[in-house]
């Protein structure tokens, strides 16, 4: 098997075990609240983590990035759906490349 | 719950509830498609990794280390810790789902929680059939692996203005994702700035600079959410 074919079931398997584990075995509430807090809060430190500084190399050039990190920010205030501030950031930055 | 083929009724109406989350899967999926094949990976790699992964940020950090020629320890944990949010939203489901549901049916229809199917399931009104959540969990595995396949396979098609801005995307959801609740919350807002702090330090103070990327963003993940955890408990304020 190839190197990426490994990596690849090996992330697969890791994505499945906690989709499946505790809806398969645990019947009852998890009673820690601090456990609870902890698993509550990683997809907010993880999506932070992995957007900043990040974002910035996304497009090849930061200046395009930066402006289209701010519209993304400024339409993700306002509450708008996930396909809506995907497509305002990169309109922008596809507009910002004809400027710089 | 009908009388008259109640299995099928909920199949259908959990593929409606569904079918829109399918749609907003599909730019994203696009760009992971164009990002993978972009990195050298073949497009029937790039369409595997999406059926058989069917997540953003894990996959995306998982096939960036790929191509980073990364090894498997640091692939797997990376994309387990980023994964480790599906605990609490598996753990949530197994509340919200009918008890009569088989374990098998439950190793099935579970490989389709994603945040978004999440969320859906999470506010429907009383307890979730299997075939309901099956409904749901379908349009999104094909929206994801479409949109996959549509950016691996136009990838070299694309003027590269437009691919280039097309980097941005996935982290525009993530944007999307984590800015309407830090609004609300002051807690998971200094959460999330801890992280990125943290993830900062790693990576620009040339001490740390032995830390990979992968590792970066685990440590941050860890104490960021500890802090948040150990600083800003979350009270139970329902009971069932």
């Amino acid at each position: 098997m190839s190197y990426t074919l490994i990596a690849v079931l090996l992330m697969a398997l890791v994505t499945y075990i906690p989709r499946v584990l505790p809806i398969s075995i645990f019947r009852k509430e998890i009673k820690s609240k601090y456990i609870k807090s902890f698993l509550q809060y990683v997809p907010y430190a993880v999506l932070g983590a992995l957007t900043f500084p990040d974002i910035i190399n996304s497009t090849g050039n930061y200046k395009t990035a930066l402006f289209g990190t701010v519209v993304a920010l400024i339409l993700a205030y306002m509450e708008k759906s996930l396909v809506l501030v995907a497509l305002g950031s990169i309109l922008t930055v596809l507009v910002m490349g004809i400027v710089f | 719950m009908g009388t008259y083929l109640p299995n099928k009724k909920d199949f259908v109406y959990g593929f409606k509830r569904g079918f829109p989350i399918a749609l907003g899967y599909i730019p994203v999926s696009f760009t992971f498609g164009l990002m993978a094949v972009n990195g050298g990976i073949s497009p029937l790699m790039a369409v595997f990794i999406s059926l058989t992964n069917l997540t953003s940020a894990g996959q995306f950090a998982g096939t960036n280390l790929i191509i980073e020629g990364a090894g498997f320890f640091e692939i797997t944990l990376t994309t387990f810790i980023i994964n480790i949010r599906y605990m609490l939203m598996s753990l949530s489901l197994s509340q919200k789902i009918n008890p009569g549901i088989s374990l098998l049916q439950r190793l099935i229809f579970g490989f389709g929680i994603t945040d978004e199917t999440f969320s859906i399931a999470s506010v429907e009104k009383g307890k979730l059939s299997y075939y309901y959540m099956m409904g749901l969990i379908t349009g999104p595995i094909v929206g994801w692996s479409f949109g996959t396949a549509l950016g691996a396979f136009t990838c070299s098609a694309l003027p590269q203005s437009i691919s280039n801005a097309m980097g941005i995307a996935l982290y525009a959801m993530f944007i999307a994702i984590i800015i309407p609740p830090a609004r609300k919350s002051k807690s998971i807002l200094m959460i999330i700035l801890v992280s990125i702090g943290i993830n900062m330090l790693l990576k620009y103070i040339p001490l740390f600079s032995f830390i990979s990327s992968g590792f970066r963003v685990i440590i941050a993940t860890i104490l960021g959410a500890g802090t948040g955890a150990a600083l800003w408990p979350i009270e139970d304020e329902r009971k069932e």
